[in-house]
Parts: structure tokens; sequence; C-alpha cells
């Protein structure tokens, strides 16, 4: 399903020329290339479908002083890709704080015991102390180790998820990594993903791949024979349970999901990901890097998908099946055919209460264009988007799905945001939690878009129905008719600044 | 197809449904190379033991869920609690955004804050560049009547000077010269989240009351309140109480409207917090009492040698601890306690009276922050209950002697250990091998909670999994009923629940208690 509607662009451009009047020349200048109103450019060739023009900076430093909304190399590499493997120990190799705030935020679900055979939902940490700064921490981090292996002997591995200040001391994680391996015959990741690293968490997720392919791959004997349907879901970190109902459609399509990556995900599936048929990857910015490298070492191809919503899901089905021949692109025809009835009646219900709604979107990864669709299937229009830390492929991709005229912002500051939010006056806003106050004050429904604001999953044909109940019942609640109290006589004009 | 338009499963209900039962156990089967059973079964009753309690107790480097969190976030909140005040964390911009997240999951509210979002060649250069160029930003952008410099590790690693480094911005002209831009150093390596408070707090103070003459205000008292998550509801109870004795009083540093503010159609990035010209006045108090010892050694230290009285509190919580409270302040201010404050410590005194029998000899585990378990275990051992673990992941040995101290005033505390530095797993062996009835700390031992079967009592920061606690004061004898509601509540919840079922055990299940 595909809206037919237009973003006013001429309002837009003006929008940004008055959000960055506000800032000082130096950082007004540096600012303007990030922002910007998606243009219809081109046709592309095999679909005759229109493609617009997202061009923005992107991927570079943020601005000082200013609230950008972004987090660093170690959120992306602890927080992301390794943190939700489930059966290893994760280090968080520094002072105390960063494990205490990433310590079970993303919602990464699993099965398993924890603290006893699964160990996501605990924060381990070597809790620097100045002594450890000043004379270094290698001592102390072979010491943990062999803590950990005494006291959590079923663990299948450990990595270490360096601070900041571990690169900053020199500290020699790889060769105490190398050490205690050897000495417990176990597998033992450094991840040099310090916070200081590269301009977001967007660096972490490359470093974190390489660590898998310098540490993981090819380290350990394999003993798997890999079948004709074995594929591996890339970049699905299982938040609320996503990659379950991603994994549901894939089996019922007769695909072996023979690893995860990384939500619910062992040592075990990662190690023998080079051996699968396919790579399927969801989230492109945080694990393209490892899928290179699959299909340039082991020659493992691999597919983007995407699973929000049934246009995107029928799509992706079909275009997984492909990959695979008649055999399972028949069994992907049937399951379309098994959930169409789901499918329409989730729209029937909900499209009256949310159609016409405008969304603005800002979140990492691949969601600012991802979910795109599948608000449309829900008659939803999306007014502007954007990401926290897109490379310039992102924005190129992000073509694919607006229309001309949306509104982009690559690392919106918390100022621009807000003022963008202010003027369009969306009808949704869907961002993170260190947005979601500030715009509900101003009277506008919100969605957490990083952790389904706990709800969930919103991947997959089951995950479609509770997105589009979350959307309704962020949209329609009672309560934003309840701002004004009934003896103010004019209605305020909404906020005049953040500075106000 | 357990999914359908007309009653739509969210992850709770969905994956306990048949189809992702069978999946999830295939997945386990073929894939995730698993122990057996057994093996895991036997590990986890290995971890009930007392000799697995012996070796994790005597871990010295590994740290497994501490309760502390690290400097500069006590900082940002210390920072929030001055009048149109933004935060500005001189150093890796990751922190700031971990920051305002921890916040605002505990406040569900906006946490502003900005950082100077150095990388790899700040590593090299140093953070100057970013300093002056951040500061023009913030000022420009976010209108704020001070901005509050505190510290990241990296920013402490590399030896940025911060006096220096906002001189040279000032000088060249970031901010007028006459800005105020108070600074504190909160390496994450020292201390935790308190002593972040602390040397904000302390750097505040100092920013306006250096060098200036000090002309004492009798009876005038400064309180500052410390690090509290409950601050929303604890500064105004305490707020009432002093206004009900007409005390002369000024809250330095109030974060209570800051993380509270209405949804009335419009974002206040500032709202609240002491005022400037309050801060400027407050040295010419005649003391200043803090409600939380461990957050403001430092900073009473310097109203100290400011030449103001100072006293403080260990988290005015129950009746013999806001009894003194209130004392000390009708001391200092001259005020006479009125009669309604004495009637509402009877009403909190009539309620433990009525309730004491479901509260005597209960066991309790309390951990969090120093002052905090302090209060907790007074108040308890006031209600008859025996707080049996007491633990401070930041505590110091110091504290460790007073709260012994504490402990010894009363039978009660007999059999109470003080577990200085220990972590939530350390806690979770001690669960195991000698049980209590209730957990007293925060939303981190909910896994403590479903590991140990031990029943959770949420009275400390951060509370993420429930909502609005924060809004309710513990403070005062309101907040000392409150506590004592909220135990009680757990209490016959829970015997509710092992009682219910019908025909076997509901004998018990009783409707008058």
């Amino acid at each position: 399903m595909s809206l037919d509607y237009e973003n006013d662009d001429a309002s837009h451009e003006k929008l940004i020329e008055e959000v960055l009047s506000h800032y000082p020349d130096k950082a007004a200048k540096r600012r303007k290339k990030h922002l910007s109103v998606a243009r219809n450019k081109q046709e592309t060739a095999e679909e005759g479908q229109v493609v617009s023009e997202c061009d923005v900076k992107s991927n570079i430093k943020s601005i000082p002083g200013v609230m950008t909304i972004r987090g660093c190399a170690y959120a992306g590499s602890k927080g992301v890709v390794w943190g939700p493997i489930k059966d290893m120990v994760h280090i968080s190799h520094g002072p105390v704080g960063c494990g205490q705030y990433s310590w079970s935020q993303r919602r990464n679900y699993y099965v398993g015991t924890t603290g006893i055979d699964a160990f996501v939902t605990m924060q381990f940490t070597s809790d620097f102390q100045e002594k450890d700064i000043v004379f270094g921490g290698d001592k102390k981090l072979e010491k943990i180790i062999d803590e950990i292996e005494e006291l959590f002997p079923l663990n299948n591995g450990v990595t270490v998820q360096s601070e900041c200040p571990i690169g900053l001391i020199g500290d020699d994680i790889e060769a105490v990594s190398r050490k205690k391996a050897e000495e417990y015959k176990t597998t033992i990741v450094p991840v040099r993903c310090e916070g200081f690293r590269g301009v977001s968490q967007s660096l972490g997720h490359h470093i974190a791949n390489d660590a898998i392919r310098d540490w993981v791959f090819d380290t350990t004997e394999v003993a798997y024979e890999a079948g004709r349907y074995d594929v591996n879901v890339i970049g699905d970190y299982n938040i609320g349970g996503d990659a379950w109902a991603s994994r549901i459609l894939l089996e019922e399509i007769g695909l072996h999901v023979v690893g995860n990556w990384s939500g619910d995900a062992t040592l075990a599936e990662i190690e023998r990901a080079p051996t699968a048929k396919l790579n399927l990857i969801h989230c492109y910015r945080s694990m393209n890097y490892i899928c290179r490298h699959m299909e340039e070492k082991y020659g493992v191809p691999w597919m983007e998908y995407n699973f929000f919503g049934p246009s995107q899901i029928e799509a992706s089905l079909r275009q997984i099946a492909k990959h695979f021949g008649p055999e399972i692109e028949e069994r992907a025809e049937r399951v379309i055919g098994k959930y169409s009835g789901l499918t329409d009646a989730v729209i029937d219900k909900y499209w009256p209460r949310l159609h016409g709604k405008r969304v603005m979107l800002y979140v990492g990864g691949l969601r600012p264009r991802h979910v795109i669709t599948a608000y449309e299937d829900l008659g939803m229009e999306i007014v502007g988007t954007g990401y926290e830390f897109a490379h310039n492929d992102d924005y190129q991709r992000t073509g694919h799905y607006v229309k001309e005229g949306t509104l982009i912002y690559d690392d919106v500051t918390g100022y621009e945001l807000e003022k963008f939010i202010e003027r369009i006056r969306p009808d949704l806003v869907g961002s993170g939690i260190k947005e979601k106050y500030s715009v509900q004050k101003m009277g506008i429904p919100f969605r957490q878009m990083h952790s389904w604001d706990y709800s969930g999953p919103y991947h997959g044909y089951d995950g479609f129905a509770i997105f589009a109940r979350d959307m309704d019942l962020a949209v329609n609640n009672p309560v934003w008719d309840l701002y004004d109290a009934p003896w103010q006589k004019v209605t305020m004009p909404a906020a005049s600044g953040a500075a106000e | 197809m357990p999914q359908s338009a007309e009653k739509v499963l969210d992850h709770a209900p969905l994956f306990r449904e048949p189809e992702y039962r069978k999946m999830l156990a295939e997945k386990k089967r073929n894939f995730e190379r698993p122990y057996p059973d057994r093996t895991v079964t036997d590990q986890r009753e290995f971890t009930k033991t007392w000799h697995y309690r012996e070796i994790n107790l005597a871990r010295e480097a590994l740290v497994v869920n501490p309760a502390k969190a690290c400097q500069p976030l006590g900082a940002v909140f210390a920072a929030a609690g001055f009048e149109r005040t933004m935060s500005f964390v001189h150093g890796s911009q990751g922190c700031v955004a971990y920051y305002r997240s921890h916040l605002s999951r505990h406040f569900k509210e906006p946490s502003s804050a900005v950082s100077s979002s150095m990388t790899e060649d700040a590593a090299v250069f140093g953070g100057l560049k970013n300093m002056v160029d951040g500061l023009a930003n913030t000022y420009k952008l976010y209108e704020p009547k001070m901005i509050a410099v505190s510290t990241t590790c990296m920013a402490e690693v590399i030896g940025d000077d911060l006096h220096g480094f906002i001189e040279n911005a000032k000088d060249e002209g970031a901010v007028p010269h006459d800005f105020d831009v108070p600074f504190a150093h909160t390496p994450a390596f020292v201390g935790s989240h308190v002593d972040g408070y602390d040397s904000m707090v302390k750097g505040v103070l100092e920013n306006f009351w250096k060098g200036e003459q000090r002309t004492v205000n009798p009876g005038s008292i400064n309180i500052i309140p410390g690090f509290d998550g409950f601050c929303v509801g604890n500064n105004r109870e305490l707020k009432r109480l002093l206004n009900l004795m007409g005390v002369s009083y000024t809250f330095i540093q109030d974060a209570s409207d800051q993380f509270d503010t209405p949804s009335d159609g419009e974002f206040r990035m500032y709202d609240g917090g002491t005022k400037i010209e309050d801060v400027r006045a407050a040295l010419n108090a005649e003391a200043t009492v803090s409600l939380q010892q461990y957050n403001t050694r430092r900073t009473l230290e310097y109203c100290k040698a400011a030449g103001q009285s100072t006293v403080s509190f260990h988290y005015p919580l129950g009746v013999k601890a806001t009894d003194e409270f209130l004392v000390k302040v009708s001391e200092i201010s001259g005020r006479e306690i009125p009669e309604a404050i004495r009637l509402e410590r009877g009403r909190l005194v009539d309620a433990m009276a009525d309730s004491q029998s479901w509260l005597h000899g209960k066991k309790y585990a309390i951990y969090g922050d120093p002052d905090f378990v302090y209060a907790v275990a007074r108040f308890i051992m006031e209600t008859g209950g025996e707080p049996t673990h007491c633990l401070a992941t930041n505590g110091t040995p110091a504290w460790e002697a007073e709260m012994k101290k504490l402990l010894a005033s009363s039978p009660l505390g007999n059999d109470a250990q003080v577990w200085a530095s220990k972590d939530l797993w350390a806690m979770r062996s001690l669960l195991f091998t000698e049980p209590v009835d209730l957990l007293i700390g925060n939303s981190y031992g909910k896994y403590l909670e479903r590991d140990t079967g031990t029943p959770l009592i949420r009275l400390m920061f951060p509370i993420f999994d429930r909502h609005h606690h924060h809004r309710f004061p513990l403070m005062g004898y309101q907040g000392g009923l409150r506590v004592l509601t909220t135990i009680l509540d757990k209490i016959f919840d829970r015997l509710d629940r092992e009682t219910m079922q019908v025909g076997v055990t509901d004998y018990s299940y009783d409707l008058t208690r």
C-alpha cells in the first residue's frame, strides 16, 4: 500500500532557515548541512518507482554545547551488538557509570536462566578507581576474568567492552584476552569501543563487527553441517521480541534460522553463521560490516529486508523466497495469504482512527526509513524523519521511502527537533526516551521508537497488529484534550521557545 | 495464529502462545548449544549455598550489579536544582545521553543537559576548543541564566583544566565575563553520584560566595536536600512543614519543579530551582542544614569555612529522624514547632501502633545510597522490624561504623549485618543464605525478587518499572505514613496471594486485619 501525498517543501525550507537563525553563525553554518527537504529526483529503473533525494551531511561530529541525542561507540558495541548475546558475560571495562546506565535498558528479550547460563540483564563492571587509572587495569582485568570463570562457570565466553579511559591510559586488553582465552580454553573478545571514538554509536557497531570477525570467526572448530535453507537473521536485537515475531515467519516459509544476531543469540549461533546460505539483514547500519565480510570471505550473499508493516513484509518475504526458488516462493505466498485476513482486519479497524494523521520520526539505525510504510499502511503520513547516526548510504535508502517535501534532519539537536515539532504540530512523534516527555508536555502524542515504549514486538505480522494498536492508543487517548483548564479564556500558543 | 485484530496480544501474552513456545524450544535445541537442564539446575542450586556465598563475597575485582552510578550523574541532577541552569558536561557525548535517559526513566520527565562532544582529536589536543564553542552554542541557543560545568572520565584522564578553560572561553567571548559558569571536576572513577552532587553544589556556592562579605541573617537556614529521586515529593513536604513553622529558609538545589512540570501545552526547559539571587544571599544564612550527610560532606565543610554553623541528617525518614530534624530547625530558627505538626506526628505514631503486630519481628534487607540505608534501617527498627542486611555499594568504612552504631542502639539491630561497598550479586547470596521477609531498594532489586522470592519495596532511586512513586514524600511524618503503608500493602498483598487458593488455603484469606 502506498499513500499519495506530498509535504509542503516551501514551508519546510523556511522553517529550517528560521531555526538556524537562532544559532551562532559558526554553528548555523555547520548545522545547515544536516537539514534539508526531500526532493523527487529520479525513477529507479527496475520498478519505475520514484525515489527522493535526501541529501544531507551525515556521520560527522556533533557540534559541542547542544543537546545531541546521539550516544557513543560503547553504546553501539555493548548496548547494541554485543550486549544481547545471552550466554556471554560482557564486562563494562572502566568506571561504573556506562554499565549502570545501559543496564537492561534496550529490552533485548531472551530465554535463559539469568546469572547461570544467561547474562543479558546483568551489569558486570571493573568499576575503575583512581588507582586503576594511574597503574592501569590489565591486572585487574585478569582477576575479573578469573572471578567470572569461578562464579559463572556456565558462561560461554567473555567480552571486554572498553570505556573511555581504557584507550587513553593504554591498557593492553588484547594481550589479557589472548592469555586468558588460552588459559580457560574459551572465547574472550576485547572490544575497543571507547566512547570518544568516532562521532556516535555508529563506530561502535563497526568496531563490534570487526571484533566478531577477528576474535570469533575461525577461532573455534564449528561442527555444523549447513542445510540448503539455512539463513542468519542479522541486525535484529529482539526489542520486545521482534526477532521472534520475524523468525516465526521465516520458519513458516521453510527457512532455518541458524543464527539470530544478536537478540536472544548464543555464541554458537555467531560462530556458525559463515556456514549459512544467506544473510538476511534488518538493521543495515549496525551490521552491514559483518555481512560484507561474510560475503567476501565465505561467499555468503546478503539481502536487506524490512518486516515493519504488511506491504514491506509481503515484499520482503517474496524477495527472500525468490532467492531460494519455487518451493519456498510457493510457501511464501501461502504464508502471505494466511496472514492477509489478520492484516486486513487490523487495517479495517485502525485506518478510520489513524488515516491522515501526520507523523514525525527521529530514531537511530534503520527505523527512520523502515517504519515509514508501516505508518502508511495505516493511512498515516510522514512529515519529517531523520537519524541519530546514519551514514550517507542510509539517506540514499531513505529516498526509497519518503515523499517529496519531507523534512530531513541528521543528528538533529534537541533545539531543532523541538522547534520543528512546535511549528509543524504533527499528530504523533516517534522518537526516544529523551524526547518523549518534552513532546508530550506540548500536548502531542508520542511513541518511543527505540524501545516500542515498553510494548512490542513491532516486527512481522504479529508485530504489526501491536504497532497499529499502539499508534491508535497514543493518538486517540482522551488525555490530549485535557491540557487546557476550562477557565482559561484564551488558549495560550505553544511554547515560544526552548529558552522560554 | 494467536494474533487477532479484535484482541491484540503484545509480548507478554503473545510469546506464551503454543506456536512461540514451540519455536523457542526448537531454537534452543537445534541452534543454541545449551547446557543440559540438569547442569543449569545444579549450578543454580549451587549459587544458593553458603559455599557460593563465600566465594562470591571474596571477590576482589569483579563488580556485578552495583547499586551506584558515577559522579557526573549527581552533578547533572544537582544543576537541575538551580534556576534556568543548563548542565554542560565536558567530555565525550555518550555519557550525557546516558544521564538524560537515566533521569528521564526515573522521573518520567524531560532532562536537559548538553555535552562538549569531545572525540579523538580532543583526546590528543585537549578539549579547550570544544569548551569555547560549546559554551557559545549553549549560551545562545538555550538562553540559560547559568551554565554548570562538570566532567566525564575522559576529560579527567586527559587532565583538562575547567577553571582555565572557562576563563579562556570568556576571554574569547563565548559567554560574557560576568556570566555565571560554576564548575566541578567529577571523575567517574572516584566515588559515586553522591560525590558528584556534592562537588557540583559546592562549585555553585563557591562561584557566588568566594570573596563575598558575609552578614549574618539570624535564624535563617539553608537546606541542601542531596541527591534524591524523591525530591519532588520530599522537597515540597519539607517546605510545607517549614512554612507551618514560619522558618526563614532557602533550599539550595531544589529540583522538585524541574522534574515535575505540568502538561499544559508548553515544554518548560527550565522550571523552578533555587534562584540565583537566593544562592548569593544564602551566604548570610545562620546555618546550613543538609538532609543527607554523605551527599554533602565537602559542601558542608565549605559552608562551615564560610562561617555558617552546619548540621546534617541521614535522610529524615521516620518518627525520630523527623523529630530531630524539626527540633534542630526550631533551635536554629528560634521558631516553635506548632501544634499542627505535633498532631501530624501523633497520627503517624497512631498508624504505627495500629499496625505494629504485622510489622514486629519482620526481617529486612535494605540497599541503596548510604544515607537512605541509614534512614530506612532506623525507621524499620521504630516499627519493630529487624534490618538484617544493610548494603551500600557506595558506602565507606565511616558509613559502616556509623551504621553499626545505629544498629547497636536497639535490640532489633542485634542480628544486623552491614555491607559497605558490596553489590547486588553479593546481596543475592545473602538473601539465599540468610533470608529476610522484605527487600527495600530500587528497581534493580526486581532481579533479586525474582531469584530469591523476597518481596521488593521500591523506595530508592532509580525506579524505572513503577510510575509516580517519586511524587509522594518519604520524609517527614507524612512521608513516614507513606512508607509505612507501602510496607504494609506489600505484606498484605503477599499474604492474600499465598492464601487465596480456593478451598485449600483460603481459610486465612481474611477480610479484616
